[in-house]
């Protein structure tokens, strides 16, 4: 049996709403791998930066809006400085997170009112601001 | 010589050692840094998101008010110069959000007439977002830095931490090569003291990932020390209080993970600067750090 795959045939609204909200193009993507390469905090991810683009160019995005990976992300941008392609993959976390936090009105990731007292009492404000606006929209 | 300033709220909070030194040090070089009479927090992340007009709003508002008083910014914090050149572009090059920010800050205005006396001006992205470090360079020229030096940095190894935000994305930022910078390197050369180059210097720290999940950013943070560290460093320079805050504060937490770890001072580039040209030790206060600085300072006879 032969199965032909086309980029109209797995390029629903939802990866194009991707593509939108990050300013990126999936299909640029030619899967070299050094956004995972590169990545400071790929470890602690359970899908790789590469294999997320390869996911959303394959169609399957309710996987990647599941994954621990677009929560770890810290936005660094070393992923965009090596693309040879010039995709951000920092970019379409923070649009994966938007739909998730905007459309799919998930719970925000960081409980502000837990946050410990060394946080609140040591940790610079910028952090603070920064992980509510990144992680909780 | 007079340049408006951006401090940001960290600078005016929990970092104001790095507020102060830099301060007294643009005075020992001939430069008063104007704080913004009135500003607000950036907003310490720029939107990755194209559609978000909302996010940038503090941002324009702050250079909005630079506006007024020159045609420079000068600030020191890596997120907010991040977050003010950023937004900067935005209003310079993209005339649909250029409008509808303006728009909104124009009825934002009336809004907080009676608590503010300022009037929203139409911004158009007019005014150049400057680092401290560029002024140092561009204005003030490392020349007349080098001969302000009372007390040249002998003996003292430096790693030069740049993390992420001063860098990418580069076609943006114009700061420096995101892979091999050097502007720090060239600028430690004029302090007389001996600049390390490490692998991990523009690595990220973690950045603002402490705040859900410590344990990435004490790992984050830790190849970046243990690479300054296999360089020989004698203390890390940063010109970031995220950075400072995850490199400093993780130091125990490394000792326990890696073998034979020595734990290493990491100050803000300023106070580097202050010693060199001789600003009062009150000035610079070593107090914030969890790795304390003093001894090997001490031990080069700097302080």
């Amino acid at each position: 049996m032969r199965l032909r795959l086309t980029a109209g045939m797995v390029k629903d609204e939802a990866i194009d709403r991707v593509e939108t909200l990050s300013g990126q193009s999936i299909l640029a993507c030619y899967q070299c791998g050094r956004c995972s390469a590169g990545c400071p905090v790929v470890e602690e991810m359970d899908i790789i930066p590469s294999e997320v683009i390869r996911l959303l160019q394959l169609g399957q995005i309710d996987e990647v809006l599941s994954s621990k990976t677009i929560w770890t992300c810290a936005s660094c941008l070393q992923c965009a400085s090596r693309c040879p392609k010039g995709v951000e993959f920092s970019s379409i976390c923070d649009a994966l997170r938007a739909i998730v936090l905007r459309i799919r009105l998930a719970t925000p990731k960081v409980d502000a009112d837990g946050l410990t007292k060394v946080m609140m009492s040591d940790a610079p404000q910028m952090g603070v601001v920064g992980a509510l606006r990144k992680l909780n929209g | 010589m007079k340049i408006p300033y951006y401090p940001g709220c960290t600078l005016h909070e929990r970092a104001r050692d790095f507020d102060t030194s830099a301060r007294e040090c643009a005075l020992a070089l001939g430069v008063e840094l104007e704080e913004l009479a009135i500003w607000t927090c950036c907003g310490a992340v720029y939107p990755l998101v194209t559609d978000s007009v909302m996010d940038v709003l503090a941002g324009v508002r702050n250079l909005s008010y630079a506006s007024r008083l020159g045609d420079k910014v000068v600030t020191l914090c890596s997120f907010c110069y991040n977050v003010l050149k950023r937004c900067n572009n935005v209003m310079r090059d993209d005339e649909d959000k250029r409008d509808k920010t303006n728009l909104f800050l124009r009825a934002d205005t009336e809004a907080r007439k009676k608590v503010e006396s300022y009037t929203h001006e139409d911004y158009e992205g007019q005014v150049e977002v400057l680092h401290y470090i560029e002024m140092l360079r561009d204005v003030v020229g490392y020349d007349k830095v080098a001969s302000a030096v009372t007390k040249k940095l002998e003996g003292l190894k430096v790693a030069p931490y740049y993390g992420c935000m001063l860098l990418r994305p580069k076609n943006e930022m114009k700061f420096d090569d995101p892979e091999q910078p050097t502007i720090f390197e060239e600028f430690l050369e004029t302090l007389g003291c001996e600049a390390v180059d490490f692998p991990m210097k523009t690595e990220c720290c973690g950045g603002f990932q402490v705040v859900n999940d410590e344990e990435l950013a004490v790992s984050c943070s830790q190849n970046v020390v243990v690479s300054a560290l296999k360089r020989n460093a004698d203390i890390i320079v940063t010109t970031c209080p995220l950075c400072r805050y995850n490199l400093d504060r993780h130091q125990e937490k490394m000792a326990e993970r890696v073998k034979g770890f020595s734990r290493v001072p990491v100050v803000y580039f300023t106070q580097l600067l202050g010693i060199a040209l001789g600003i009062d030790k009150k000035h610079l206060d070593f107090t914030d750090n969890s790795v304390d600085p003093l001894p090997v300072l001490a031990e080069k006879s700097l302080f």
